[in-house]
């Protein structure tokens, strides 16, 4: 029982992960309408960043919580100026394919110089002892990372509904030619919004690095469960991101304890049924998705 | 000047450490003028570090240093190094191992870890009777049901390391285990390796669980709490490369440590090291094959690796160095690069060298019976330098560190 009890808590953490890349996946996709494949690679390069403010400044982990996410995510709109913007026009697989190239150049680069094997990256001081809990001692920075996650992702959520800012970016998502009737100018938040979703990424890559090999391809795998867990929500839909995320976390969680194979399977056993009984996704509504 | 000197010191050394002094003897005939070497291996994927393009360098350097040492057509002719990237797929390397031996008429493929990959390759080694000589695949199952006539096992396997690792740490104490393996043939062959030996030397085994292989999500943590309940003296952890260091990571995260769960890890590569940070396995016990600061001829070879590649050598380096040298070795004595004239001289031939000590080429099943290392991992605080990883506790003669005959069910063709 114990065992079942922290293993929700594994779930909750590895949930933390799925639901702020998911999210920005989702601010993204809302606005955009861009299917961002380079989300992956963007996580990698929030860890990598936080690596190396560390190793060649000697920036700790809590200042390279801000930095990291601010750096990239002004990159991000960069890439978004530069290249994505130009791709709005035609089909969305242009930009898919733009995005996957960019995910293979970032996650080579990257390679290029620091190779596969990974690197090291401490948790910080103040949460690097644990909490007893039984059977275990459980980290504390584990329970950070889930009430750290849930604090941004409530954050986001009452930007996006509560604040008129909120309203424009949703007014822009649900009807952007009549949001632009009404005198907002709608392109004026695209980049900004793409920062922004980049950024969440990029601050999901910096939580990861004292649990997680900081290696080139560690996004590269997580972003398959993440579009997974997209799609469960709804595209497109914040809550349904967060919400799917932090299920099907603690879903694959449980089905580790009785099969440790299975925890890979589940996100997409969910996938599979949300899209049979609600191709919405959870969330979604289809009107949004047109 | 004094550079000079140091350098045909160096060159000395290596001469004098790769067996025998310069022979004399007409040079080889070479089939088709020139000798072609196909190093195949990871050089994209999660094992491009530990072996990869600087495996590749450790060819090069060995077919420079024979021809400084038995002059330049001391084979007859060119040797030609060729390399292809199998991206650890058994299909992608069963395709460039054809190509080899076809059309660029490879007399001999080297390295391939991943042991699916190397079972492939050893099967078209087979086929087209040409040298195969696996350095970097663990699997025991290549001098064992798949083993041929063409196909030789050099460096380590999963016995060696259970016989290390497993014997070791149960007769230190850590007299149960619970067993985590990445289930695909490598681990499953690891767990049973593991399993066997625990047990043989008064252990048990209290339970074994395959993680995902590849593990997308790079979490462990769901094994790490079984362990926490399980309440083993050992947890053996059998994942390899990045899965190996997300086990560590999470490991020390969840500080089982201190409920007195000791950490044995199944295959331990310098590159693992370097991700992991030092101080975070300081301490871990484990088997090699080989370690770059073992003694000075390793040093000496370890120091011009050094100088070509910017990193020390794992062993995976030092072992295909050590292959293709005694490859070509065998040539020269051989007269020829004909592939049975070449095995006949492999087969039954006893050699040490900078990496191979009691070497002892068994003919039986073609397993390169050497001595093995039993290594601990220094705390940074006694490293000399950055690579100064690992210290040797004890030695595992070959014969113990070789898997019986009996054992191997290899029924040689002839």
């Amino acid at each position: 029982m114990e065992y079942i009890a922290l293993q929700l808590f594994n779930g909750l953490v590895n949930g933390s992960f799925y639901a702020l890349l998911s999210l920005g996946l989702a601010v993204i996709f809302g606005v955009l309408r861009v299917v961002n494949f380079a989300h992956g690679a963007l996580y990698m390069l929030g860890a990598f960043a936080a690596y190396l403010l560390l190793q060649d400044f000697g920036v700790g982990f809590w200042p390279a919580l801000i930095v990291a996410p601010i750096g990239i995510g002004i990159a991000g709109m960069v890439l978004e100026r530069l290249l994505i913007r130009r791709l709005y026009g035609l089909d969305p697989l242009y930009n898919f394919l733009l995005t996957f190239g960019l995910t293979l150049m970032i996650q080579d680069g990257v390679r290029l110089r620091y190779g596969l094997q990974g690197q090291p990256y401490p948790a910080p001081a103040e949460l690097a002892g644990s909490v007893s809990a039984g059977l275990v001692a459980y980290p504390t920075y584990r329970l950070f990372v889930i009430a750290f996650s849930i604090v941004v992702c409530v954050a986001v959520w009452y930007v996006i509904e509560r604040t008129r800012l909120g309203m424009i970016v949703r007014a822009a998502t649900e009807r952007p030619e009549l949001t632009r009737a009404l005198g907002i100018n709608v392109d004026r938040w695209v980049t900004p919004v793409f920062g922004f979703g980049v950024a969440l990424a990029a601050l999901g890559g910096v939580l990861a690095a004292p649990m997680r090999n900081v290696s080139p391809l560690m996004g590269s795998e997580l972003i398959i469960f993440a579009f997974a867990v997209v799609v469960i929500g709804g595209m497109g839909s914040i809550a349904g991101a967060v919400v799917a995320g932090f299920l099907v976390g603690v879903l694959a969680s449980l089905a580790a304890v009785f099969n440790p194979a299975l925890e890979n399977v589940v996100a997409f056993a969910l996938m599979a049924i949300v899209l049979l009984v609600r191709p919405a996704g959870l969330f979604g509504s289809l009107e949004a998705r047109s | 000047m004094k550079r000079t000197i140091a350098g045909s010191l160096v060159a000395l050394l290596l001469a004098a450490a790769c067996g025998g002094g310069p022979g004399g003897g007409p040079p080889a005939k070479l089939t088709d003028g020139k000798l072609v070497i196909a190093v195949i291996n990871d050089q994209s994927g999660v094992y491009a570090d530990l072996s990869g393009k600087n495996a590749v360098e450790a060819v090069n350097m060995a077919v420079e240093d024979f021809k400084a040492k038995y002059g330049e057509n001391a084979l007859g002719g060119k040797v030609e190094v060729l390399t292809a990237d199998h991206q650890n797929k058994a299909d992608v390397a069963q395709q460039k191992a054809q190509e080899f031996y076809e059309r660029s008429n490879a007399d001999l493929i080297l390295d391939v870890p991943t042991s699916s990959a190397a079972l492939a390759i050893a099967d078209v080694a087979k086929a087209q009777q040409k040298l195969y000589i696996n350095v970097t695949a663990a699997t025991t199952v290549l001098t064992g049901k798949s083993c041929n006539k063409y196909t030789f096992h050099y460096a380590y396997d999963t016995y060696m390391l259970a016989q290390g690792t497993g014997v070791t740490v149960t007769q230190q104490g850590g007299k149960s285990w619970y067993i985590i393996y990445p289930n695909y043939a490598f681990g499953q062959d690891m767990e049973s390796s593991f399993r066997q030996a625990v047990i043989a030397a008064g252990g048990t085994v209290i339970q074994s669980d395959g993680s995902p292989f590849p593990n997308t999500t790079g979490d462990f943590s769901s094994l790490l709490l079984k362990a926490g309940s399980l309440k083993p003296q050992v947890l053996g952890a059998m994942q390899a490369g990045g899965d190996l260091v997300n086990v560590v990571k999470q490991y020390n995260e969840f500080k089982l440590k201190d409920q007195n769960i000791k950490l044995a890890v199944g295959l331990l590569f310098d590159t693992d090291i370097t991700a992991l940070g030092q101080d975070a396995l300081a301490g871990t016990v484990y088997t090699t094959p080989w370690l770059w600061n073992m003694d000075d001829q390793s040093k000496t070879f370890a120091d011009k690796f050094l100088k070509r590649t910017g990193i020390r050598p794992t062993f995976a380096h030092a072992g295909n160095y050590s292959a293709a040298w005694q490859y070509m070795d065998a040539v020269r004595r051989a007269g020829s690069d004909d592939a049975d004239a070449v095995v006949k001289q492999l087969e039954g031939y006893k050699f040490n060298d900078f990496f191979i000590r009691n070497g002892f080429v068994r003919a039986e099943d073609h397993w390169v019976q050497h001595d093995a290392l039993i290594a601990q991992v220094k705390p940074k605080s006694e490293a000399k330098e950055t690579f100064d990883y690992s210290k040797v506790v004890s030695t595992i003669a070959a014969e113990k560190a070789s898997r019986p005959l009996a054992e191997a069910g290899c029924s040689m063709p002839k």
